[in-house]
């Protein structure tokens, strides 16, 4: 099997349709056959990697960690923070007295910052004016096709509390 | 491979037909043999000669061939025509110079011997040369040959201008380089000639 044509004197045809075996270059049936069982099973493989993935994914554990305290942000205020890791940065709305929301500030776009309206109260992308509910961060209008992860919330004393991120990597 | 060779010898031929038979007992054409059998020239001779192809080097049904069903494997067997492909056209039949391909027209495709290259391609020897009596066929290694016969094997051809080389053996006088046939000293003219009669 020779994959690559050498110059030939040869007519066409008879490069093409050699006599010879050692000399044919096209893929024999049987060849076809075998490179369509061979990457069948390369897929039916990587299906079921990612199935057995997806079946023994484990939620991941987040940290408690507190965010403010209870009057730190005046009603219709906000307050930037990281969670969990301090490249993760979040952005904490208070909406009425005792309403509190936490979102990522990732926009789910193309991860620019996310930042609170308070006109219009909703958040708000700058990049391609993508813009998020902020009742429960679900996309709004604009590019973004996934709600905004949202930072569940504990009251703890007189401090919010940080506890899990809802709604990552859906 | 296996360090085997086909030898041919007409003069050891006695006519038993046993090559026919066996050839005809393969499943892949139950029936039909592929070895050529002749009576050399009947009415004067009880002579007979048996033959198998001669797997040329440069197979000439192979480049007549306008299907592509005709190849030459890596082994240098000249395999008999592909099913899916042979049109039964017959270039091949007519192009021969040993004439050895036939059509078979009820499977309107060409069958050749193929030196039953599923036994010679894991070992075994033919079917014709396992049953030749007097080893006119005969599937040895060249040392057998050289040890047991007088004659020389000669796989040099020449057909007019056209000079073949084969795998397969003929067996020679000793002191012929090649074989060289005239086509023309072998048609019959004269006494048999047939004159086409005028209307």
């Amino acid at each position: 099997m020779k994959w690559f044509r050498k110059p030939s004197s040869a007519p066409l045809w008879q490069d093409e349709f050699p006599v010879f075996t050692a000399e044919e270059r096209y893929v024999s049936r049987r060849q076809f056959t075998k490179f369509l069982t061979l990457t069948s099973l390369a897929m039916f493989a990587g299906n079921l990697w990612i199935l057995m993935r997806s079946i023994l994914h484990r939620a991941p554990s987040y940290p408690r960690q507190a965010v403010a305290a209870l009057d730190e942000v005046a009603v219709g205020g906000l307050k930037i923070f990281a969670y969990p890791t301090v490249n993760d940065p979040c952005i904490l709305v208070r909406t009425a007295d005792d309403s509190y929301v936490a979102y990522s500030q990732k926009c789910t776009h193309l991860s620019c910052a996310v930042y609170y309206e308070t006109e219009t109260k909703r958040l708000a992308c700058p990049c391609h004016q993508g813009y998020f509910s902020i009742a429960d961060g679900s996309v709004l209008q604009g590019p973004p096709q996934r709600p905004l992860p949202r930072v569940a919330l504990e009251k703890r004393g007189g401090e919010l509390v940080a506890v899990r991120l809802e709604g990552e990597g859906v | 491979m296996f360090g085997m060779e086909f030898y041919v010898d007409p003069s050891r031929c006695i006519g038993c037909q046993s090559c026919l038979k066996a050839c005809e007992e393969c499943d892949t054409h139950r029936g039909v043999s592929m070895i050529n059998f002749d009576f050399v020239d009947r009415g004067e001779t009880i002579a007979t000669a048996a033959y198998v192809c001669w797997h040329c080097d440069n197979p000439t049904c192979a480049q007549v061939c306008p299907a592509d069903a005709i190849k030459k494997y890596e082994d240098g067997i000249v395999g008999s025509s592909l099913k899916p492909r042979c049109i039964g056209c017959s270039n091949c039949v007519l192009a021969c110079p040993f004439g050895i391909p036939k059509l078979i027209p009820e499977n309107e495709q060409m069958m050749k011997c193929d030196m039953c290259y599923d036994r010679t391609s894991v070992g075994k020897r033919p079917m014709c040369a396992t049953v030749c009596p007097s080893q006119a066929l005969a599937y040895v290694t060249p040392e057998t040959i050289a040890a047991t016969r007088r004659q020389k094997p000669v796989n040099t051809f020449r057909f007019g201008n056209q000079k073949i080389t084969t795998k397969v053996f003929m067996m020679a006088p000793a002191d012929a380089a090649e074989i060289a046939i005239d086509v023309a000293d072998y048609t019959w003219e004269g006494e048999h000639e047939v004159v086409p009669q005028a209307f």
